[in-house]
């Protein structure tokens, strides 16, 4: 069995301020109470300020989550749009790209909108690879689209979005932005890794999409395919692809799915990729308003990574290093966590602390915190550092050493899949080739009873690996 | 001292399931009203 490693990552976000109302949350309450609309409206940041907020460039890869400085984050200095791994992308240019990724032309811009977005997306590193008339098509008269039945007012006098089939609830204006915008985030990030790994687009054979996103119609609501989508966008012209569902937890199936397949011979290059989440905009605004805080909620993100054959430098995936949550599992965090991060290092005969970083559910607390959600990374981490005392790799006083180490605060937006560990995809492939650590372990966990079809919940773990040829 | 109450089990995908605490309550001797699991992120 050849070896499979992860070649390149990418991840970008996309600051929406003015989109994050449509959020499932805002969309509900916001109508309710026009002096909630109005300090919700006051309570959004301007980009500058998402810029250089800390968590935000530790999602771009700028800097390690362990360098992020203490909480309350406040603005990081030197904070830029670029990082190696990705961008930070303004709303207004980032119309032009939903523009761009629109093959229905559902997407009306006004005319200042347009030529803002198609100006400011000409001087873009990856403008070659976007479809630009697209964005000067768009422009048209949003008041009159915004007036047609099923149509959705998305920014007052500056951008309309069509229904796909008036009547079909599956095919609504809001159901077909969130499914757009997933699009236009995930082909963001694949982009940037193209262009930053030089891989030639047509050597990529499949996609797999492991994003939220239903696309669908009324009969078949969420039987779409959005990965194929993504690799068309891309420009991979040789590729194909099918879509991973499993909630928060469908990346790390979708990374093995993804090198099963490269080590199986099926296919040479994979590409797996996550776009932002619409819908979750905005879902702990409540929180951040009663707390005096902005609306943390107002960046959409992105993910990409490469599954190859073993290329002598980049970390590779142990597929023997794979943990699954088994029915039989229980729903027990401990007992979650055992299957998991247990199971497979026990069967690798390595100890906790052979794994240098675990990588888990990575939402940031300061969004999840004032709602009342509490600190979602830390008490993984501690059912982690429990487990390892419990084996009897560390000793009981040494949990907070481990989880200070071994561990990290979130960083990411609440948009479950990117944050399932996904989001720490580029800081893994840093440290496992110029960085200190050999061995990180990817977690992810989702939530299947959400969707009222069975009680359960799912997760599955990976380990990944220092090259062997790079020591 | 749960024996004859009557009890709503609400769990949390990361801590204890719903599942998990009705089974317990239901040792106990209560009768299990309502039972469910969130995730609140």
């Amino acid at each position: 069995m050849p070896d499979v490693v992860i070649s390149a990552a990418a991840q970008v976000l996309a600051h929406v301020p003015l989109l994050a109302r449509h959020g499932s949350k805002p969309r509900r309450e916001l109508p309710k109470d026009p002096n909630v609309a109005a300090a919700f409206a006051a309570a959004l940041r301007p980009f500058s300020q998402a810029l250089a907020y800390p968590a935000n460039q530790a999602y771009i890869n700028a800097l390690h989550p362990r360098d992020l400085p203490a909480r309350p984050w406040s603005d990081l200095a030197g904070a830029t749009r670029w990082s190696r791994a990705g961008e930070i992308m303004p709303e207004e240019e980032f119309l032009g790209l939903l523009a761009a990724m629109d093959d229905f032309d559902l997407l009306t811009l006004s005319s200042d909108a347009a030529a803002q977005a198609a100006a400011a997306l000409a001087r873009h590193p990856l403008a070659k690879r976007l479809d630009l008339e697209r964005v000067e098509r768009a422009q048209g008269d949003v008041h009159a689209v915004a007036s047609e039945a099923g149509a959705l007012d998305v920014i007052a006098d500056r951008a309309a979005f069509r229904c796909g089939q008036v009547g079909d609830e599956a095919l609504s204006a809001h159901v077909l932005i969130d499914n757009l915008a997933a699009k236009a985030t995930a082909t963001l990030a694949l982009l940037h890794l193209l262009e930053s790994s030089g891989i030639d687009p047509a050597s990529v054979d499949y996609v797999l999409g492991c994003g939220e996103e239903a696309i669908g119609d009324r009969y078949q609501r969420g039987g779409g395919n959005m990965a194929k989508a993504v690799a068309e966008a891309a420009g991979l012209s040789e590729a194909s692809g099918a879509d991973i569902k499993n909630f928060c937890a469908a990346p790390v199936p979708a990374l093995v799915i993804a090198a099963s397949l490269v080590s199986s011979g099926v296919f040479r290059r994979v590409a797996v990729v996550g776009g932002g989440c619409m819908a979750k905009l905005g879902m702990k605004f409540q929180g951040h308003l009663k707390a005096g805080m902005p609306i943390l909620e107002d960046v959409l993100g992105g993910a990409a990574a490469l599954v190859q054959a073993d290329d002598g430098v980049s970390p590779r995936i142990r597929l023997d290093g794979v943990g699954r949550h088994k029915v039989s599992a229980g729903g027990s965090n401990p007992q979650v966590m055992e299957a998991l991060a247990g199971v497979p290092r026990t069967r690798l005969g390595l100890a906790m602390t052979d794994v240098d970083d675990y990588a888990t559910e990575l939402h940031n607390p300061e969004v999840t915190e004032p709602q009342g959600s509490g600190n979602v990374p830390e008490r993984n981490y501690r059912t982690i550092a429990a487990l390892a005392a419990r084996k009897g790799d560390i000793a009981k006083d040494q949990i907070p050493a481990f989880v200070a180490e071994r561990g990290m605060p979130g960083f990411s937006p609440t948009q479950g899949h990117l944050a399932s560990s996904l989001c720490y995809l580029p800081h893994a492939v840093d440290r496992l080739t110029t960085g200190g650590a050999n061995r990180v372990m990817l977690i992810a966990k989702g939530s299947l009873f959400l969707g009222r079809v069975c009680q359960l919940s799912d997760g599955m773990s990976v380990l990944l690996e220092r090259n062997g040829r790079l020591q | 001292m749960l024996k004859d109450r009557l009890v709503i089990a609400l769990g949390e995908r990361d801590g204890i399931s719903g599942l998990a605490i009705a089974a317990c309550a239901t040792a106990a001797g209560a009768q299990v009203a309502f039972v469910a699991t969130e995730c609140f992120v």
